[in-house]
C-alpha cells in the first residue's frame, strides 16, 4: 500500500522531470496518447478519413450503376441479400449496397469538413472583429449571433435548407455551416476579451506596440485553442445535422447520390423488407460522429490547463 | 528641470452604481535623470495605479486621471492615444511584477524583443535580431542566440525577468518604471535582478521609479523614497535619512516589522495593527489614524498637510521622535 503510493509519487516526479521544457502542444499530445478514449477517437477518425479517400478504389462495384443480376431479382416484398460479388446484396434500386455504403463516407467527410471550415472561418471573422474592436461593433455582432443561437440548431438548419427550392450538396453545407457560425464567434470573442485584459497584452501596450500587431500577434494566437477543440466537436454535429437534412429530403435532390443520410431516408418504407438498408448507414453515422466527439472531448481535456499537473 | 514632474496626480475610479473611489490622491514628486525614486507602501496604497497613470495605461472607461504628469516638458495626460504609443517603449519603459504572465506564451522571446526594436528604432528584422542577442547578453542571459528562439515557459523565473528587463530597455528609455519587479522571484534571484537594474540604470543614465512594498529593495536601490498610504504620500526622504530616522509612524511601523538578524533572541516582531480596510477618508482626518500608535485626537479631526521636515517632506501631526507628551 505504502510502497505503491511511493512508486506512484516517484513516477509522477519522473514524468514531471521528463515533461520539463516541452511546449503546450507537445504536452497535450503526450497526455492524449495516454488516454484510451483519445486513442479510440483518433483511430476511428483516421480510419474514416482513409476510407473516404480510398473508397473509390476499395469499392468492388460502381455505386452509380444498377446491376442486372440485382435488378432482375427485385420484388416488392424482397430485395436480394448477399450473393457472390455483391457482399451486402442489392439496395431498393438494384445498386450494389456495399459499394454505396463505402462511397457514402466521401460525401459525409466532404460535407462535414467543408461546413465546419466555413463555420470556423466566418465565426472567427465575426468573433475576432467583435473581440478586437469592442464597443458598438461588438454589441451589434454579438446581438446578431445571439439571434442565431436562440433558434434550435437543427430547426435553423432545416429552415435555411428549405429556402433552396432545388437542393444540391451546397445546400446542406451552407445550412450546417450557418448553424455553427455563432458558436465559433462567441468562443473566439470570449477568448479575445480574456486576452485583452491579460498581463502580456498590457505589457505589449506598455511597449508601444501597434494595435494591429497586438491583435494579430498577441491576442489571436492565444485565443484559437478553444476554437480548434470546438471545431473537432462541431465536425461530429455537422455530420449528424447533414445526415438529418438529407434524411428529410432537404439535401441533394439527386436521389441516386450515395450519401448515408439519404440512404437512410429512402429505406424508411423498406424496414420490413430489408432492415439492413437502414441499419448500416445509421451505424456508420453513429460511429463516425462518436469518433469525432471522443477525439474532440479528449483534445479539450488535454488542452485544459485545469487538468494539467 | 526634472525629467518627470508629477503634480497633483489623482486617479479616481468611477462606475455606475458605486461610490467613486480615489485610489491616488493629489500626489506630486519629481524624478531627475539617473536617479532612482522609490514608491513604497502596502497593497492598495496606490503605487501601481500611479505607475499605470504615468504610462497612460489606465482603463479608458471607469478611470479618470487628473493633475499633470510632465515628461521633458510635455504633459503625458493630455497626449492622444497615438502619441502615447510612440512614447511608450521608446521614452518610457515598464517592467511588470509577474515575468511569466507578462510575456506572450506563444511567441519566442526573440520576437518579443525585435518587435520593439522594429517598432521604435526602425530596424530591419536582421539588425534587430543582432541587437536582441546583444541585449540578452547584457542582462546576463547565458547563450543568448539559443534563447532567442525559445519560448517563455522554457526559461526560468529569473531569466524571464531578465528578458523582460531587456525588452523594456531595448530602446534605451529615459524613464523606467519597475512595478515590484522582484516579488515573483526567490530571494537569491531578487538580489541578482536588483543588482542588474542598478547597474543598467547607472550605465545608461536612466531614471528609475521603483515600486515596491519591500523596504529591503528600497535600502539597496533608491536614492529617494516616497512612502504612500491610502493614495497619498505620507513621507518623503532621502534613503539614509529614512532609515536613520523614520518620522512618520507608518514608515516607522514598516521598519519595525522587518525581521532582523541582529535582534536579541526571542524578541517579537512588531506588526502594524489593523489593515488598510480600517482607513478613514483623508478629507477630515489622517487615514492612518485608526492604526497609528501615536494618534492624537487632532488626527481624527484635521487632515495633516505634507510639509517640509528634516530635509524631506512629512504628513503627520505627531511624528515619531517628537515630544510624546503632547498627547492630549
Amino acid at each position: 500500500m505504502t510502497t505503491n503510493l511511493l512508486r506512484r509519487k516517484k513516477d509522477r516526479i519522473d514524468d514531471l522531470a521528463a515533461s520539463g521544457g516541452t511546449s503546450l502542444a507537445a504536452d497535450a499530445f503526450k497526455r492524449m496518447s495516454r488516454s484510451p478514449i483519445a486513442i479510440i477517437g483518433a483511430v476511428i477518425t483516421v480510419l474514416f478519413v482513409l476510407l473516404a479517400i480510398l473508397s473509390p478504389f476499395l469499392a468492388p462495384k460502381s455505386p452509380y450503376i444498377p446491376y442486372d443480376e440485382l435488378k432482375n431479382n427485385l420484388r416488392p416484398d424482397s430485395i436480394p441479400g448477399p450473393m457472390p460479388g455483391f457482399i451486402l446484396g442489392s439496395d431498393q434500386n438494384g445498386y450494389d449496397f456495399f459499394s454505396r455504403l463505402l462511397v457514402g463516407s466521401q460525401q459525409t467527410l466532404i460535407v462535414g469538413v467543408v461546413a465546419t471550415l466555413i463555420g470556423v472561418a466566418v465565426g472567427m471573422l465575426i468573433g475576432g472583429l467583435a473581440g478586437a474592436v469592442g464597443g458598438w461593433v461588438d454589441a451589434l455582432l454579438m446581438r446578431f449571433t445571439d439571434i442565431l443561437l436562440a433558434i434550435p440548431s437543427l430547426l435553423l438548419a432545416i429552415s435555411i435548407a428549405a429556402l433552396f427550392s432545388h437542393g444540391t450538396q451546397w445546400t446542406v453545407i451552407i445550412a450546417v455551416a450557418v448553424v455553427s457560425v455563432p458558436i465559433f464567434a462567441r468562443l473566439l470573442r470570449g477568448a479575445m476579451l480574456a486576452q485583452r485584459s491579460s498581463d502580456h497584452v498590457l505589457a505589449a501596450t506598455a511597449l508601444g506596440v501597434r494595435r494591429t500587431t497586438i491583435v494579430f500577434r498577441h491576442m489571436l494566437p492565444n485565443s484559437v485553442g478553444p476554437v480548434i477543440v470546438q471545431a473537432t466537436l462541431t465536425l461530429a454535429t455537422s455530420i449528424i445535422d447533414a445526415a438529418a437534412l438529407s434524411f428529410l429530403g432537404l439535401g441533394d435532390s439527386d436521389w441516386t447520390r450515395a450519401e448515408w443520410g439519404l440512404m437512410l431516408g429512402k429505406s424508411q418504407g423498406l424496414l420490413d423488407v430489408k432492415p439492413e438498408l437502414a441499419f448500416y448507414p445509421a451505424i456508420a453515422i453513429i460511429i463516425v460522429a462518436l469518433g469525432f466527439t471522443l477525439l474532440g472531448e479528449s483534445l479539450r481535456e488535454a488542452l485544459d490547463p485545469k487538468n494539467r499537473r | 528641470m526634472a525629467l518627470l514632474e508629477v503634480r497633483d496626480l489623482s486617479v479616481t475610479f468611477k462606475r455606475k452604481g458605486i461610490r467613486p473611489f480615489t485610489a491616488v490622491d493629489r500626489i506630486s514628486f519629481d524624478v531627475e535623470p539617473g536617479r532612482t525614486v522609490g514608491l513604497v507602501g502596502e497593497s492598495g496604497s496606490g503605487k501601481s495605479v500611479t505607475a499605470l497613470a504615468i504610462m497612460g495605461l489606465l482603463p479608458k472607461r471607469g478611470a479618470e486621471a487628473q493633475g499633470s504628469v510632465r515628461f521633458e516638458g510635455t504633459d503625458l495626460l493630455t497626449l492622444s492615444d497615438k502619441q502615447l504609443r510612440d512614447k511608450r517603449g521608446r521614452d518610457l519603459g515598464m517592467v511588470f511584477q509577474d515575468p511569466l504572465s507578462s510575456l506572450n506564451p506563444v511567441i519566442p522571446i526573440g520576437l518579443q524583443i525585435t518587435e520593439v526594436l522594429e517598432r521604435h528604432r526602425g530596424m530591419s528584422r536582421k539588425q534587430a535580431s543582432v541587437e536582441a542577442k546583444d541585449l540578452l547578453g547584457r542582462v546576463g542571459i547565458p547563450d543568448p542566440s539559443r534563447r532567442l528562439s525559445e519560448y517563455p515557459h522554457q526559461l526560468s523565473g529569473g531569466m524571464r525577468q531578465r528578458a523582460l528587463i531587456a525588452i523594456a530597455l531595448a530602446c534605451k528609455p529615459r524613464l523606467l518604471i519597475a512595478d515590484e519587479p522582484t516579488t515573483a522571484l526567490d530571494v537569491t534571484i531578487q538580489a541578482q535582478i536588483l543588482a542588474l537594474l542598478q547597474e543598467l540604470v547607472r550605465e545608461t543614465g536612466t531614471a528609475l521609479i521603483m515600486i515596491t512594498h519591500d523596504l529591503g529593495v528600497v535600502a539597496g536601490l533608491c536614492d529617494e523614497v516616497n512612502v504612500m498610504y491610502g493614495g497619498r504620500v505620507v513621507e518623503r526622504a532621502e534613503r539614509h535619512a529614512l532609515f536613520a530616522a523614520a518620522r512618520h509612524p507608518y514608515t516607522h511601523g514598516l521598519l519595525e516589522s522587518i525581521p532582523r538578524l541582529d535582534a536579541p533572541r526571542g524578541e517579537k516582531l512588531l506588526p502594524i495593527k489593523g489593515s488598510v480596510a480600517d482607513n478613514i477618508p483623508w478629507e477630515h482626518a489622517c487615514a492612518f489614524a485608526p492604526r497609528c500608535p501615536n494618534a492624537l485626537d487632532r488626527c481624527r479631526e484635521v487632515m495633516p498637510e505634507l510639509v517640509p521636515d528634516n530635509g524631506g517632506m512629512l504628513r503627520c501631526h505627531n511624528p515619531v521622535g517628537a515630544m510624546q507628551g503632547v498627547r492630549a
